[in-house]
């Protein structure tokens, strides 16, 4: 007979697993606004928006990471296993350290993006958007490793805003203000456990916090401990929030500002590193990776299209908004994402856009439909190219943290 | 005497399809059917007092919403529902469910295998890149690839575009998966053999193959490519069962003023000077008509209601062997009540679906095994459906309907079919089920136990082969049936085909019928109202 | 490219493909070395000496299709090489009611006047197909995609060829029966039982494949095409006479022979391939390395996965090479005796496949990694023509047999005596008296074949022939026009288009195309 522990793992009544913060995320949501982040029940809005956003960027912010993708990386290849998957050179990594990776298929198209994280010498996690574990082992063949998918045996939480590195202190992690962007510490809390990283998708000076399972709820007790103890303002954010956010600071989303290529159906719907912006993570010196010699072969070629950063002129929201070389132009290209960002007071958006001979449209503009009081109106506004992050604050990256 | 503008034979789906669109054009159509009931393999039937069964056909996908569309087939009674996922039973006692909610489904293959959830997202991709390049293909017309007509250059061209829209790479993936067993292009996907084992089965259901026989992976397209709103590879029922099909289209061809005849089998088609003039039925009544239109598979046509000395000697030999060979068999069950499955957990919605029993590819390869060898497969697969969990048109309250498709069944067994042998394959299914549900057998009120020898003597389908004629290559796109006669038209002139045994081929697709019609009416002159594929760029 | 024309060419493998396109290459002015782990040339084609003063062929032991270009390029007739009388194909009866099935006719009692006709109607129509195949053989094949002007030339011939060249009526058979089964096919055309089955064992033979497999027809033609370049024969000596042949070519066009030399790793620097390292840990330096390993043996382990694309390494390792045949060689004391047929007809080449479900039953265990309970057996004894391969008035028989899975259910290790007895036993009931003959024997199950051969499987065409793995799709979509991923690295085995047998035909494409895209 099949093993009871095997019978028992399913219950069709639960859709959306909970997460082991879940108790503490319930009972903060506020609107009771969810929806599924990798089959994880998670809040989209806790209260507000604005409330949330704020948070982030002028207090301290805090964020259930549970569903985010883990996979745990070891064995003698390890290494090579890593540095054949991606497209960075990841071979000086050193350990506790993080780095951002995004890997490909054979043809040189983006699987997705994530993050690196060197646990202890030799042994790895692998952080990622999307369901990678098929992807992984595939690429194991022939090399003696160990790929375990630990998505729901490490509990993570996201502490993330300028009062951040305080919040923690006070908390009582005391490690922390040395610990320099993408570092990695551990440390003991009431006995047990937390591996810190000064990681995020904000922007913004933070910390992701890494537990078992069983520790969650101390761990998110002790955190929001300093807000009951009214030293300083803590709060929950859902993903509507770290959307404006991840924006402003340029990160792009799989599956949002581009098609990942496992899930293409259409042959030219993927996209190549170089064309969403992650050309600067491609290192042809490296040993070899998957997708090198398509890259190789795209990076001799004219530039066909980019994902630019776009400032958005005006306030309108420019969703599902075609692009045009000039006012009623040619087309060259569509939003991907877009937020309104409350402390620029600008329209930023992600915007797939195609070149001409390897140029970058002199124009662009938007042809953007809005509504007021139901009804619709068009209107044109003009965009201009941002090379750099929206949003890079100093304090994203002084070390030691400011009034830390 | 009346001549008609057209007589179709036959009112199966297909036939009745072909007379709507031909009735659409302002055409005079008469629909001619053997049988005292229209339907032909799509049928309701009352053989126990109080049920109706779906006793051929049993589920709705593959009908193309286009001709749904344009014969407004919603307004004259069609209601297509969805169905909820499916299950196969494991020997152990646990199961596998597709749920048809996508998280609940994601893991529950997860419990399986961990990988194989990841994998089925790589799969369905890939299988929608496929999907997409055949669909368009199903309301045309194959081009002939050794002609050198106009038209049939260009619509090879078409193809040809349509074939380099895929990338190098895909294009020899397509070829791959055009030419693979079912077993071994899942086994490049998924390793769980529970999961292999279901993923399957829809690849053998009518054909005279394996699952490790090559060609059978494309087989699989040919009943995941059907959509329910968009949802490609979902399932329906029909309300009031699969009847309600041929109803709704015989609704609407009657609207457009077309004519059925039940009871009205026809003896000979009537050709003079290489013509078809009409038909003569074997009550000795001849009808004349300018088109004959022939919805009887291609051996029933040209072996039985053409004169052979009207037809070219390499048609005949074409014709004889014709590969029609039935694999399946089919029961259904009125139950007083509803089977209980201990597998599944409390209120599983997975009853609502297909249930199947076969867990490995192995037990599957060897039921073939056994129909190769003329028997019927001791430890079938067999495909369960319990409509009457939505539909309360077919059953009684509280009393269900159950359909069992059985793959495998032989035309002939060694010594041929008797009534006991007959008893005695209805009871290897029966078994096969009561394994999984204990009360299965106690609800039995009535079983009806169907070979392929009884669907034939039903429907006409020769050897009780559901698709009109096996899905291999050589009998697929432009040589179905036959090379040189792929394009609805048959040997003689005014004579055209317009059943499965043609292109696209067999399910409850109305394509053929549709494409006969587009074919008649361009011959004719007349505007075409066959509908154009909707498309999906 | 970085590599100097003149640079020196290693090749992995001194199987005939090896030998085949080494020689190419040196009568092209290149530096040729072949590097052979074992301690004689010719892979598959090997004579083996099993038992004290026995001599048989190893693998292959009837030559039916080396390739007649090759044989006039290479001069390998006055390198020596003996391709033996022609023999026919005699399709055993228990009964003694044998059939003698020549290229296109077929002899024998019972045969009804329509099969006999029908056999010559039926051999001309396929071989037809299989000639009209031709220029898709002695080519690279074409990619369907960004093809270049060469690829786009054997496309034309090959449209051409099928259009005009069988004309619209065949070209419809052929494009109708193309890709299905030789048993709908066979049971169209024949009636005779014997007839059909014999016609079978060519479509299945080396395959994981059943008569009523889809893809036969394919596999089928496959071999007749060998068949449109000569008849088919036992060479005197052995199979290792015509790699010794191919070997003595090879020498004579400047090629260095290295045996006993396992090459363990190709080496690459900065992605290209650099030369090889042998297992005595010598480093030889090359500016081109080809290999006439099977696929899986290039990759996976001589190149090694971190050096590859994952999904290309994962297609590779999926490919299917599960060998299906295994070899039994017999030492026997006297010429076994099978009724109603001579001496000399006993020196032909014998079938044991009685009937079209005998085949089919004979497969379906393969499937489920059980062996063959009653084989399909291509017998020969090739000491009838060649007395030297056994002491005076002794012989050697060489059977392959059908279907013997590399993946047996339980490890070979059990079955192989067990297996070994039964297939003795089923000869024994066609050749009273045989069992007593035997004085020695030896089996070669695929797992033995995959030791001492070095094929992975042990398969006899280092992967399926089915339509999957063909053409354009061998070994893998992507490599098919012998060139790889690394460039300076080469396939020119049986891995490659158009697959295995005794050819020559990879090893001479593979050739070309190396001195076609200015490597080597």
């Amino acid at each position: 007979m099949a093993s009871q522990q095997q019978l028992a793992g399913h219950d069709f009544h639960e859709v959306l697993k909970a997460s082991p913060f879940h108790a503490r995320v319930e009972e903060q949501s506020l609107v009771k606004n969810w929806m599924s982040w990798n089959g994880y029940q998670t809040a989209r809005v806790y209260d507000t928006l604005a409330s949330e956003y704020f948070a982030i960027r002028s207090s301290c912010s805090v964020m259930d990471l549970t569903p985010m993708e883990k996979y745990r990386i070891s064995g003698p290849d390890a290494l090579t296993f890593l540095n054949r998957l991606v497209v960075r050179d990841i071979s000086a990594l050193k350990p506790h350290r993080v780095t951002y990776v995004a890997w490909c298929n054979d043809e040189g198209k983006v699987l997705d993006d994530g993050t690196i994280f060197h646990l202890e010498p030799g042994t790895y996690r692998l952080c990622s958007q999307h369901h990678q574990l098929d992807w992984l082992l595939i690429s194991s063949l022939g090399m003696n490793v160990l790929i375990e998918e630990e998505t729901h045996e490490v509990a993570a939480l996201a502490v993330q805003g300028p009062t951040a590195c305080s919040v923690l202190t006070a908390a009582g992690f005391d490690t922390l203000s040395q610990l320099k962007p993408f570092g990695i510490t551990h440390t003991l809390l009431n006995g047990f456990e937390v591996m810190i990283s000064r990681t995020g998708y904000t922007g913004d000076l933070g910390y992701e916090l890494w537990v078992a399972p069983a520790n969650a709820l101390a761990l998110w007790d002790a955190v929001f401990g300093v807000k009951q103890r009214g030293l300083y303002d803590v709060r929950c954010i859902g993903l509507g929030a770290l959307e404006m956010v991840r924006i402003e600071a340029g990160f792009i989303m799989p599956g949002d500002d581009f098609n990942t290529a496992e899930t293409t159906v259409r042959a030219g719907h993927d996209r190549s590193p170089f064309e969403i912006g992650l050309g600067w993570l491609v290192d042809f010196d490296k040993p070899h990776f998957t997708g090198k010699q398509a890259l190789l072969k795209e990076h001799g070629q004219p530039i066909k299209r980019r994902l630019l950063k776009l400032a958005v002129e005006g306030n309108k929201a420019p969703a599902d908004s075609f692009l045009y070389d000039g006012k009623r132009g040619r087309r060259i290209g569509t939003i991907k994402s877009h937020t309104w960002s409350p402390i620029l007071k600008a329209t930023l958006a992600m915007a797939d856009i195609e070149y001409r001979n390897g140029v970058v449209p002199a124009q662009i503009w938007a042809e953007i439909y809005y509504q007021k009081e139901l009804e619709w109106r068009a209107t044109w506004a003009r965009c201009t190219i941002s090379k750099a992050p929206f949003w890079a604050h100093p304090r994203r990256s002084a070390t030691p943290p400011q009034r830390c | 005497m009346k001549k008609y503008d057209a007589i179709v034979i036959g009112a199966g789906h297909n036939g009745l399809t072909n007379a709507a669109f031909l009735a659409k054009a302002g055409l005079d159509v008469l629909v001619l059917e053997k049988n005292e009931y229209i339907g032909g393999a799509t049928v309701s039937r009352e053989l126990y007092e109080g049920w109706k069964y779906s006793n051929c056909s049993y589920v709705c996908s593959l009908f193309r919403p286009e001709i749904y569309q344009a014969l407004d087939l919603g307004r004259h009674g069609l209601e297509v529902v969805p169905l909820q996922g499916s299950t196969t039973f494991k020997q152990n006692g646990d199961y596998f469910g597709s749920y048809h909610q996508p998280t609940v489904r994601r893991r529950e293959i997860a419990r399986h295998s961990k990988r194989d959830a990841d994998a089925s997202v790589r799969f369905d991709a890939d299988l929608m890149k496929w999907c997409r390049l055949i669909r368009g293909f199903l309301l045309r017309t194959p081009p002939d690839p050794s002609s050198l007509k106009m038209r049939d250059v260009m619509e090879f061209a078409h193809l040809l575009k349509q074939f380099y829209s895929l990338s190098e790479s895909q294009i020899y993936e397509f070829i791959r998966f055009f030419t693979m067993s079912i077993a071994e292009y899942l086994e490049e996907y998924f390793e769980s053999d529970v999961i292999l084992a279901h993923f399957s089965g829809g690849s053998i259901i009518g054909t005279g193959l394996g699952v490790y026989s090559p060609g059978t992976a494309y087989v699989l397209l040919h009943h995941a490519m059907g959509d329910i709103d968009g949802n490609v590879g979902s399932w329906g029922f029909a309300r009031g069962g699969m009847g309600s099909v041929a109803n709704a289209i015989a609704s609407s061809f009657k609207a457009l003023g077309g004519e059925v005849r039940t009871a009205a089998e026809v003896q000979q088609i009537i050709v003079k000077g290489r013509t078809a003039m009409g038909v003569v039925l074997t009550s000795g009544e001849e009808i004349s008509a300018r088109v004959v239109v022939s919805n009887l598979d291609a051996k029933r046509t040209f072996l039985g209601v053409m004169d052979r000395n009207d037809l070219p000697e390499a048609l005949l030999h074409r014709a004889e062997h014709f590969k029609i060979r039935g694999s399946s068999g089919k029961l259904n069950i009125a139950l007083d009540g509803m089977p209980v499955f201990p597998a599944l957990p409390p209120g599983s919605p997975l009853t609502l679906g297909h249930m199947h029993f076969t867990d490995t590819l192995e037990r599957l390869e060897r039921a073939y095994d056994d129909w190769k060898d003329d028997r019927w497969s001791a430890d079938p697969y067999v495909d369960t459906l319990i409509p009457t969990q939505y539909d309360p048109t077919m059953a009684p309250p509280g009393k269900h309907m159950m359909s069992v498709f059985v793959q495998y069944c032989p035309v002939e067994v060694e010594g041929g079919w008797t009534a006991a042998k007959r008893d005695a394959f209805g009871a290897a299914v029966i078994d096969q089920i009561a394994q999984h549900s204990p009360n299965f057998k106690q609800l039995i009120l009535h079983a009806e136990v169907r070979t392929p020898r009884e669907i034939e003597a039903e429907t006409g389908l020769t050897q009780g082969n559901i698709f009109q004629g096996e899905l291999t290559l050589d009998q697929l796109m432009f040589n179905r049936p036959f090379p040189g006669y792929a394009q609805y038209r048959g040997p003689v002139k005014n004579m055209y085909m317009c059943s499965s045994s043609t292109h696209p081929g067999g399910g409850v697709m109305g394509a053929p019928g549709a494409n006969a019609a587009r074919e008649i009416l361009r011959d004719l002159g007349r505007t075409d109202t066959t509908p154009r594929d909707f498309g999906d760029d | 490219m970085t590599s100097s024309p003149d640079g020196p060419v290693v090749i992995v493998g001194g199987g005939h493909n090896g030998l085949v396109c080494a020689t190419y290459l040196a009568m092209a002015g290149r530096k040729v070395q072949i590097l052979e782990a074992r301690q004689s040339v010719g892979g598959g084609a090997s004579t083996t000496g099993f038992a004290s003063g026995y001599q048989v062929s190893g693998l292959a032991h009837i030559l039916h299709s080396l390739n007649p270009k090759v044989c006039k390029d290479l001069k390998l007739e006055s390198a020596g090489l003996k391709r033996g009388e022609a023999i026919n194909t005699i399709a055993l009866d228990r009964r003694g009611r044998h059939l003698t099935l020549g290229i296109n006719e077929v002899v024998g009692a019972g045969l009804a006047e329509r099969d006999i006709r029908a056999y010559s109607t039926f051999k001309r129509e396929f071989r037809g197909y299989a000639k009209a195949l031709e220029p898709l053989m002695m080519n690279k094949p074409p990619r369907l995609k960004n093809m270049d002007r060469k690829d786009k030339f054997t496309l034309a011939r090959l449209g051409w060829g099928l259009r005009f060249g069988l004309g619209t009526d065949s070209m419809r058979e052929f494009l109708r029966v193309g890709g299905i089964n030789i048993y709908d096919v066979l049971n169209e055309v024949f009636e005779n039982p014997l007839l059909k089955g014999a016609i079978a064992v060519d479509a299945v033979l080396g395959q994981h494949m059943g008569p009523r497999t889809p893809g036969t027809v394919l596999t089928y033609l496959h071999r007749l095409w060998g068949e449109t370049q000569g008849s088919q024969s036992l060479p005197p000596g052995g199979m290792g006479q015509v790699a010794g042949a191919l070997a003595e070519a090879a020498t004579q066009a400047g090629v260095t022979i290295r045996t006993g030399a396992k090459v363990q790793r190709i080496l690459l620097t900065g992605g290209r391939a650099s030369g090889v390292l042998l297992e005595s840990g010598e480093q030889i330096d090359a500016a081109v390395v080809i290999s006439n390993a099977d696929a899986k043996t290039t990759f996976l382990t001589l190149v090694g996965t971190p050096e590859l694309d994952a999904m290309f390494a994962h297609r590779i390792h999926t490919t299917r090479t599960r060998g299906n045949v295994a070899k039994l060689h017999l030492a026997l004391r006297a010429l076994p005796i099978v009724a109603g047929l001579s001496a000399q007809q006993l020196g032909h080449r014998l079938l044991i496949a009685p009937d079209l479900r005998y085949v089919e039953h004979a497969f379906n265990h393969a499937k489920y990694g059980e062996y063959s309970e009653q084989p399909v057996l291509e017998i020969t004894v090739p000491s009838i023509a060649d007395p030297s391969l056994a002491p005076p008035g002794h012989h050697v028989m060489s059977v392959s047999i059908s279907f013997a899975p590399y993946d047996l259910k339980g490890g070979w290790d059990q079955q192989h005596s067990i297996f070994a007895d039964r297939v003795i036993a089923l000869i024994d009931q066609y050749a009273p008296g045989l069992a007593s003959q035997v004085v020695a024997h030896e089996l070669l199950t695929p797992v033995d074949i995959e030791a001492q051969y070095h094929i992975a499987g042990g398969h006899w065409h280092h992967g399926e022939l089915t339509i999957d793995q063909s053409f354009m799709m061998r070994p893998i979509h992507g490599v098919a026009q012998y060139d790889t991923p690394i460039a300076g690295l080469y396939l020119c085995g049986a891995a490659a288009h158009p697959g295995g047998g005794i050819t020559g035909v990879p090893g001479h494409n593979a050739a070309r195309r190396i001195l076609a895209m200015g490597d080597a």
